[in-house]
């Protein structure tokens, strides 16, 4: 194998298997895949940030999220967005398995948190402007690389796989941030259902729309490609029904348990709000 | 040097005069940065400690919750406007964002949204001293915080959202994509501002890559005077609350932007292109290349 090869990811592969053979959009980037594929007969935009080994800014190269890369994200969300001005606004679906952002000096210089914050941008505009946003998380979501790349959409979908994590930090940094060993941090998971990086007990939150089950993350067969297609054009279909903002999240029977306090908040906030 | 009303450079003691007169926003805390911002007498906390919305998180690590879980908010009057100020207490555990703090502003936010959209304009000030998301609280506050970035955008389009960077926490995280999001930014010299903190990054990286003691480096690439003259921010102040009561008043007089900065998709690839990342490039040399006002 060549050093130039690119490297194997979930994200390439459920995008490749999502995409189906459709033509891939030029983005000028090794590491952003864009397609418009067909999904249950409908034209869809599909996206992933994957490694690349050659990519131009060194601390980009194993899947994060970089200078580059969150600034074509939002490129190519919003051609979607002026593309479907007139017309059907077709979906979006960002495929997840994002390591996290790029962490790097140049990084810092350039302003890194705009990078970030356009992609977040488009992906409400997009939300906003009418096109059914859906995240499917494949592997990682870690810290802004899923604020920039999934945080914005009507649904999170994932797999119920092993690897498949979401998470604000990745486990040696928050360690670090948070005065605590690596080991401690884990136990804590265990019995603080948000400091978890198992993604059943992020489950429990009431902020995935699906968790799907049965799913080889690594290597699916084309039964298993089918069902998680199907379940994308369920949650589309739901969007269509209920497309609200981002409150499904918090309207829902996991999270009336585990995120109460977050309900209690905005209730009472409403309540004070006027000067009685 | 400013020229006195003499009409020279003003003497030791004039400068002295007005150092004293100033009253620094820094050594405040957020509530008392609320009430220094607005209308004298208007200053009306929501969700205030004796409502007692704490973090059901914390007590389960040991962590003694605070009973405004380190989040300000304040409705009144700014220059006789309605005003809502959200202000991050950056004393209480680094300024995190937890559930109840990141969903007290998510939920300022929305109610602003409503009140825009119903033709009542509140002006949205944000007091950003965070160290971003709570880890302790990590997946609610993650999810809290794309919940404030939904909110900025869709308020956004109604009324200007500005962001203040006071330090000496600086703004970090998730939430500096929060700052990344407003329509106005304003910052002091003390002000650090980025999304990944001097130490994750050395962490990340490694130590040849950023040595997070190094603070002159780490100034140089994110402080608040090279964040304004790169144009990531809109003003840049001295430590006075009056001067920065008088410039969120003049940034909200401006009304919406044309376009705000995470819109200039092609200027900021275009300025992208020219970096040679390979290259030496610090702080002096960008301000070269990159100078205020390209991303508007």
């Amino acid at each position: 194998m060549s050093a130039a090869a690119p490297l194997s990811s979930r994200g390439r592969t459920w995008f490749d298997a999502l995409a189906d053979g459709a033509q891939r959009v030029e983005t000028g980037l090794g590491s952003l895949l864009v397609a418009d594929a067909t999904l249950t007969g409908e034209r869809v935009r599909l996206l992933a940030v994957v490694p690349d080994p050659r990519n131009r800014f060194p601390r980009a190269r194993h899947g994060e999220l970089g200078l580059e890369e969150g600034w074509a994200l939002a490129r190519h969300i919003r051609d979607a967005i002026a593309a479907d001005r007139a017309d059907a606004k077709r979906p979006i679906i960002a495929v997840v398995d994002v390591k996290s952002q790029a962490y790097g000096r140049l990084e810092a210089l350039l302003g890194i948190s705009f990078s970030l914050a356009a992609a977040v941008d488009a992906y409400a505009a997009a939300r906003m402007a009418g096109h059914p946003v859906v995240a499917l998380i494949v592997g990682s979501a870690i810290s802004g690389g899923l604020l920039a790349h999934g945080g914005q959409a009507h649904r999170l979908l994932a797999l119920d796989a092993p690897g498949v994590t979401v998470h604000a930090m990745g486990k040696d940094s928050a360690a670090r941030v948070t005065r605590r060993s690596v080991e401690a941090l884990e136990a804590l998971g265990k019995t603080v259902i948000p400091m978890s990086y198992d993604i059943r007990q992020f489950a429990r939150l009431g902020l995935l729309h699906e968790l799907i089950a049965g799913i080889d993350a690594d290597a699916p067969s084309a039964g298993q490609i089918a069902k998680v297609k199907a379940r994308l054009a369920a949650a589309i279909a739901d969007i269509r029904v209920d497309p609200g903002d981002l409150t499904s999240r918090l309207n829902n029977a996991e999270a009336k348990v585990h995120r109460a306090a977050s309900i209690e908040v905005r209730r009472r906030l409403a309540e004070q709000w006027d000067a009685s | 040097m400013t020229p006195t009303e003499h009409g020279t450079d003003p003497t030791a003691a004039e400068r002295r005069d007005r150092f004293l007169a100033r009253r620094s926003v820094i050594e405040m805390r957020a509530r008392e940065r609320a009430q220094a911002l607005l209308d004298p007498g208007s200053f009306r906390e929501l969700l205030g400690p004796f409502d007692r919305l704490e973090s059901p998180w914390l007590p389960l690590q040991g962590i003694v919750p605070q009973s405004d879980d380190g989040v300000v908010i304040a409705r009144g009057e700014l220059a006789g406007k309605p005003a809502v100020i959200m202000a991050i207490e950056g004393a209480f555990q680094g300024g995190s964002l937890g559930e109840v703090s990141g969903s007290k502003i998510a939920g300022a936010l929305a109610l602003a949204r409503r009140d825009g959209e119903a033709g009542k304009p509140v002006l949205p000030v944000l007091l950003l001293e965070t160290g971003g998301v709570r880890l302790q609280e990590a997946n609610l506050g993650e999810a809290v915080v794309a919940e404030i970035h939904a909110e900025i955008i869709a308020l956004r389009r109604h009324v200007p959202v500005i962001g203040v960077i006071t330090g000496m926490v600086g703004c970090f995280g998730g939430m500096s994509i929060a700052a990344s999001l407003c329509s106005y930014l304003v910052v002091l010299p003390q002000a650090r501002f980025e999304l990944n903190g001097p130490e994750v990054i050395e962490q990340e990286a490694g130590i040849d890559e950023l040595d997070a003691n190094d603070r002159r480096l780490i100034w140089s690439l994110i402080g608040g005077e090279q964040r304004y003259e790169t144009g990531f921010a809109d003003a840049l102040i001295e430590d006075d609350a009056e001067s920065l009561r008088r410039t969120i008043g003049d940034l909200a007089a401006q009304g919406v932007p044309a376009r705000h900065r995470t819109e200039a998709v092609d200027d900021y690839r275009r300025l992208l292109a020219q970096i040679d990342p390979t290259g030496p490039l610090d702080g002096p040399g960008f301000r070269q290349i990159w100078p205020r006002g390209e991303m508007r």
